[in-house]
């Protein structure tokens, strides 16, 4: 049997959770340990943690929010964000992860993914690929949380990848990315196809139904979910408003907003309805 | 005297398997010094990586004959993911290699299959369920419960001589494979105990409780 994963991710600036849209715009929301504890109490299946400024700063500043997750969440914890080295990754893991993420450095010198693989077993090694749909159709990947432009096209790039070694995909599409229209389907559909390791699709779950479209129309593996779970914790009582460091765009936080798009579904009620549609999900109520 | 000794060659998450220790209220130390691994109550061999760097790196580090002592001590040891394989005579990890010929056997690698839409990819990542084979009242998995689900990732599987030890199994694709064995005071499990949420932390309850009657199983 194979049961399809739900795994909130949470994109990390600094100390803060954040959330954008399009990868971009990004909000602070809280304190990713906070979320990631609430997450895991309602059963998610992993967690990931992205630095989305790290490639940026050429460092990942996650260790620390790591090490303090994975000492009150037994779930697997993957981590990504500004990893270069063969170093870097064995820092990370020692942390506390237990896969880590790569995307601008394997487009920079894909033979890394090989030698991560051969380092730290395939099944550690996540390629992240973040894509743009262009105006003639075709993927393209981008790097640096969707700031660079490679001209790597994403059918050729997941073949390559998995024949390196890589492990897994993290499949984010940054045209539906917080926006909440909905998974892009043909784009997980045509990864998914051609490829023999799991995919994890990312970008775009605004409603329970899209994510039952995502699963029961491709052969995806896992759902990577943002918006719909953050904007729904951030009124949850456990998730303190205040427990945010003052840096970044703080605004809507501090003025207790709430985002009109998002704020009903958490992850009970998500694996509730997957049940419901027949789809085979760890329940762990 | 320390509860566990969680043995550090270099490339594994550590850090979670102490976590848990310490969540159930076993003292542990990660170390690589055989006499504190010999001093121990009990010895965990976790697992992040590759076969061949692993088995390279306890050899260098003499590590694979602090284990085979360990072992033959007779005091608790726990392979966990890659720490069953290695135990193994042989794997196909990356060409082939030698393992620490504890357990007879060989590591094989699952077979990517596809029914339609539905994909078994490898690695096999995610949570599946433990179906008991043969008794679990001497074991680790005493406190569990068949069909419980635990956390895999994993492209190879374990494939032992005598089907006697072997205690659990899960079914991949059109695969079922061992999942957990006992052989004497080895525990072995090819899933993540300390990455399997509060069921996973029963068989680290089920260690403490163990140690603490010194019951060697």
């Amino acid at each position: 049997m194979k049961y399809i994963r739900i795994i909130p991710r949470l994109d990390i600036k600094g100390p803060n959770l954040v959330k954008g849209i399009h990868l971009e715009g990004l909000r602070v929301l809280g304190k990713p340990e906070s979320f990631a504890r609430l997450y895991y109490e309602q059963g998610a299946d992993e967690i990931i943690y992205q630095d989305t400024v790290a490639s940026l700063y050429q460092r990942n500043n996650l260790t620390e929010i790591v090490t303090r997750t994975a000492e009150n969440i037994f779930i697997p914890i993957t981590v990504g964000g500004g990893i270069r080295s063969l170093s870097d990754i064995s820092e990370i893991l020692r942390s506390g992860a237990d896969k880590v993420s790569i995307n601008t450095a394997a487009i920079a010198n894909p033979n890394f993914i090989n030698q991560a693989s051969q380092s730290f077993g395939s099944s550690t090694i996540v390629v992240a690929v973040e894509t743009i749909k262009q105006s003639d159709g075709r993927y393209l990947a981008f790097t640096d949380n969707g700031r660079e432009y490679t001209g790597v096209e994403v059918m050729s790039w997941v073949r390559e990848v998995q024949e390196r070694g890589a492990g897994e995909i993290l499949l984010t599409s940054i045209d539906q990315e917080g926006t909440g229209n909905g998974f892009d389907i043909d784009l997980i559909k045509l990864v998914s196809d051609v490829a023999t390791i799991p995919i994890v699709a990312h970008g775009g779950a605004g409603t329970i139904s899209h994510i039952v479209d995502s699963i029961q129309l491709t052969g995806v593996d896992a759902v990577a979910l943002a918006s719909i779970l953050h904007y729904t914790a951030i009124n949850q009582d456990t998730i303190s408003q205040k427990q945010f460091k003052d840096e970044g765009n703080i605004e809507f936080i501090k003025k207790r907003h709430s985002f009109k798009m998002f704020g009903t579904e958490n992850i009970k009620m998500i694996k509730n309805q997957l049940t419901d549609s027949k789809i085979p999900i760890r329940v762990p109520y | 005297m320390i509860d566990v000794a969680i043995i550090d060659y270099q490339m594994s998450n550590l850090h979670s398997v102490q976590t848990a220790c310490c969540i159930v209220g076993l003292s542990s130390i990660i170390t690589s010094d055989c006499k504190q691994i010999m001093n121990a109550k009990s010895a965990i061999l976790p697992g992040v990586g590759a076969f061949g760097e692993a088995m390279k790196k306890l050899q260098i580090s003499k590590l694979d004959d602090c284990i085979a002592s360990f072992i033959e001590s007779g005091r608790p040891f726990v392979g966990i993911c890659l720490g069953l394989q290695l135990l193994f005579e042989s794997s196909e990890e990356f060409g082939d290699h030698k393992g620490l010929a504890i357990i007879k056997g060989t590591v094989k690698k699952l077979a990517y299959s596809k029914d339609g839409l539905l994909r078994y990819p490898v690695p096999h990542a995610g949570w599946n369920r433990i179906r008991r084979k043969n008794n679990w009242d001497k074991t680790l998995l005493r406190q569990n419960t068949p069909g419980d689900f635990m956390y895999f990732l994993h492209s190879y599987y374990v494939q032992p001589e005598d089907p006697k030890i072997v205690r659990a199994t899960t079914v991949y694709g059109q695969k079922e494979y061992c999942s957990a064995l006992q052989q004497n005071n080895i525990f072995a499990a090819q899933f993540h105990p300390e990455k399997s949420g509060q069921i996973g932390m029963r068989i680290y309850q089920t260690l403490k409780t163990n140690l603490a009657k010194s019951l060697f199983l």
